[in-house]
């Protein structure tokens, strides 16, 4: 049984494609809510998880009118109170492993994918990373995460717009987490809805591409606000596109005072040792310092 | 999108507290939504779709609004931000990263019918860390 939720992981067969249904009641819930989602180990030992089908409802017919008496009941909940609980396991079991978990987040196309794998390539084959890669629909940012060497789960939403903490729990059960590691989990390309969601994080990275204009922060301040460390990614293209990255920065901090700010380019490989060092001083911070990348980053 | 999610969350966790109080209908869900949260609109529009068919079908969303309210140390007071995403204290212009209040997204009370008072009766025994007020 899966220690996430209870679902039966019994039912899913290794076989290197197919992937088994199953669903479960909803944790608890009065209603008969399944969750179906597919589970697809593959053969090579990677993970992928489908959500597509995971809000559906089967519900009992209501009771008949004539109500003898109410009561309120006073509850003093968050709305996500269930999200969250999720988060906090992910949390406690990624400190337990001493990994530092970072969410990257963005519009579609900003150069996350991109960016992780010159991060992996940056950080050496020896590397201790690890992916979860988030998208409606394809295994693709998976594959090319897989290409590098490095083990990635992909999750498909279908029509959910972000990444949950509960995915992220299933997830985490396809990956060997190791000691002193790093692991990305790259959010769905939407710059407004995964705003809401803590995955169990350490940090939010929200990743900028200057293509798509310095106003970004304010249009899309959700993100921002939540967000530790702001990229301005493919900065290489300033000469090409017009693009106030002061400007940039200070919409961005208007949104959040304290957000940091790096600039970096994938491609030219400008900004990359910014990029390892911030990621060394956030392994420091959350307590798991990683060989490697400090390695790395002290050297470059 | 995501509106959808967070109603879902919501009646989720009204429909389970109504079921352990052993209530057969949910007549008022009390929210309490800071500014900063930014789906009262959304929330409106989504709750009855999923409240549908469910022990909170035809409840009253009851929303109490939470104005953003922010911290600023160099005036060494709690002001209202002149516009929702611009942290900058309004009398002074310096940055005011922290927000006292206007991130709520609470549930804070739910209104439950009972149509037996035998179930009634149930709720007083498994009365344990909520809070019964009878109101009706």
């Amino acid at each position: 049984m899966c220690s996430v939720c209870g679902c039966g992981e019994g039912e899913v067969r290794i076989d290197g494609t197919a992937a088994d249904d199953h669903h479960h009641n909803g944790h608890g819930s009065a209603q008969h809510h399944h969750h179906n989602h597919h589970h697809a180990h593959h053969a090579d030992g990677t993970l992928d998880l489908d959500f597509r089908n995971e809000i559906t409802h089967e519900h009992d017919p209501g009771s008949e009118d004539g109500g003898s008496g109410s009561r309120l009941l006073r509850i003093e909940q968050d709305i996500l109170a269930k999200n969250d609980g999720f988060a906090a396991g992910n949390r406690e079991r990624l400190n337990a492993a001493g990994v530092l978990a970072l969410n990257l987040v963005s519009s579609p196309g900003a150069g996350k994918t991109t960016l992780l794998t010159a991060t992996i390539a940056a950080l050496g084959g020896g590397a201790r990373v690890a992916v979860i890669e988030g998208d409606q629909e394809t295994a693709n940012d998976a594959e090319r995460i897989r290409e590098t060497g490095v083990p990635a789960v992909q999750i498909n939403t279908g029509r959910g717009c972000h990444l949950d903490a509960h995915m992220i729990a299933h997830a985490l059960d396809g990956l060997t987490l190791a000691e002193g590691g790093v692991l990305f989990i790259e959010n769905v390309g939407n710059l407004v809805c995964p705003a809401a969601f803590d995955l169990g994080e350490h940090h939010k990275v929200a990743i900028l591409s200057i293509t798509e204009g310095e106003d970004k922060p304010l249009k899309y301040p959700d993100m921002f606000a939540a967000s530790d460390l702001m990229i301005l990614n493919k900065i290489d293209l300033l000469p090409y596109v017009d693009f106030d990255a002061e400007s940039c920065v200070d919409y961005a901090r208007r949104v959040n005072p304290d957000i940091q700010i790096l600039r970096l380019s994938s491609r030219s490989g400008e900004g990359m040792a910014a990029w390892l060092a911030w990621l060394r001083d956030a392994q420091r911070r959350s307590g798991a310092g990683s060989p490697d990348v400090a390695r790395v980053a002290n050297h470059a | 999108m995501h509106e959808l999610s967070i109603a879902q969350s919501l009646v989720e966790l009204v429909s389970d507290h109504a079921a352990r109080e052993g209530a057969d209908r949910v007549r008022t869900v009390h929210v309490r939504l800071g500014e900063l949260s930014g789906f009262r609109r959304a929330l409106y529009f989504c709750f009855d779709r999923v409240a549908n068919g469910t022990i909170c079908e035809h409840a009253r969303l009851a929303i109490e609004d939470v104005p953003l309210t922010v911290r600023c140390d160099h005036c060494d007071e709690v002001k209202r931000p002149g516009a929702r995403y611009n942290f900058r204290c309004p009398t002074c212009g310096m940055p005011t990263p922290k927000v006292v209040t206007g991130r709520e997204m609470q549930v804070t009370a739910i209104e439950l019918d009972f149509d037996a008072p035998r179930a009634s009766q149930a709720v007083k025994r498994r009365n344990g860390s909520a809070t019964l007020a009878k109101v009706g």
